[in-house]
């Protein structure tokens, strides 16, 4: 595999198509899992052609399927998606795009383009290099992303029972993949564990999907402990 | 028009409107220690949420069945490093074995 931080446009490219082959890889599940769970192949297709950020896209269709209401699932997606206004906010300063291409690279602004750019400093070449990580991983992803989730529900519909392949723990697997690299520290696995504790506690209570949704007050809480901790140090 | 294309219609919609705010809002107003601290946790609550939820929830019912094992082998693979997709097919293939048995649900 190349280099992710050389600045040669044939190795910025190349590693721009291997992080698409690897999105592709949990494209497949997440197509599978929403035909499973109920959507349509065009209601699928719909969420990776112009959602197109995964978690939000898993969320959604998590909800869905666990008879949660339309209400919880959107609220759920979008405050996932959240994170992207702040690639946003660092990509527009090295992407300099106005009009029609401001609206495109706001659509290729993921977890993957925006680490892919920033792993190429601006001072170096005045943002050449990370111009073409954004869009060349931006453009792999999305055409990888959506051939991969296309293969997936089409396939879903040719298996029986989900519940005898497995496709019903596959779903949390997923969702622990997710979240998996971002347990780095104290902070995030206590985040986690009080999420996780609160979800269950409330599970019996409320509607599913509201549960979920609710853990968001656990990072509200989380965020301002960690901005008094820094001003007291 | 069904349930399912509203959410799906609105979920577009507000995902979309993240990501082009980050690209078009003047910088002082997201640029601030709080709003970045919680998009931090954001996604480590509802992602570890999900988790919970889906692994011992059945509608409003918490239950154990063979999803538990399923999710335990998957963060085995996870601290071995594995990627995606065999994270995925390691969570599929221990549930679906362990009913295959007939032991457990």
């Amino acid at each position: 595999m190349s280099d992710a931080r050389s600045s040669e446009p044939r190795a910025i490219v190349s590693t721009a198509l291997g992080v698409g082959l690897a999105t592709a890889a949990y494209g497949v599940p997440f197509g599978a899992a929403a035909v499973t769970g109920g959507l349509s192949v065009a209601q699928t297709q719909a969420l990776s052609l112009l959602m197109f950020t995964g978690a939000s896209q898993f969320a959604l269709v998590g909800v869905l399927a666990a008879g949660g209401g339309v209400a919880s699932a959107v609220a759920t997606s979008t405050l996932l998606g959240m994170r992207n206004a702040f690639y946003g906010l660092a990509m527009a300063p090295v992407l300099r795009v106005r009009g029609v291409r401001r609206l495109v690279a706001a659509q290729l602004t993921i977890d993957e383009s925006t680490a892919m750019a920033i792993a190429h400093p601006v001072a170096v070449d005045d943002g050449r290099a990370a111009r073409l990580a954004f869009w060349s991983t931006g453009i792999s992803v999305f055409v990888l992303w959506n051939l991969a989730t296309l293969a997936g529900a089409l396939g879903a519909g040719a298996l029986g029972d989900p519940r005898d392949f497995g496709l019903d723990a596959a779903i949390p697997a997923g969702f622990l993949a997710l979240v998996w690299p971002r347990l780095v520290d104290r902070r995030s696995w206590s985040i986690a564990l009080a999420a996780g504790a609160v979800a269950l506690a409330l599970t019996p209570f409320l509607r599913p999907g509201v549960p979920v949704l609710l853990t968001s007050i656990v990072a509200v809480v989380a965020g301002v402990q960690a901005v008094r901790d820094r001003t007291v140090r | 028009m069904t349930e399912i294309w509203w959410a799906v219609l609105l979920g577009i919609v507000g995902t979309y409107a993240a990501k082009l705010a980050g690209h078009s809002v003047p910088e002082r107003l997201l640029d601030r220690p709080l709003v970045h601290e919680i998009s931090d946790a954001l996604p480590v609550a509802l992602l570890s949420a999900l988790v919970a939820v889906q692994t011992f929830a059945v509608g409003q019912e918490l239950v154990l069945d063979a999803r538990v094992a399923g999710v335990a082998a998957a963060a085995v693979a996870l601290t071995l490093r594995a990627p995606f997709l065999v994270v995925v097919l390691v969570a599929a293939g221990t549930a679906a074995a362990l009913r295959a048995t007939g032991l457990v649900a």
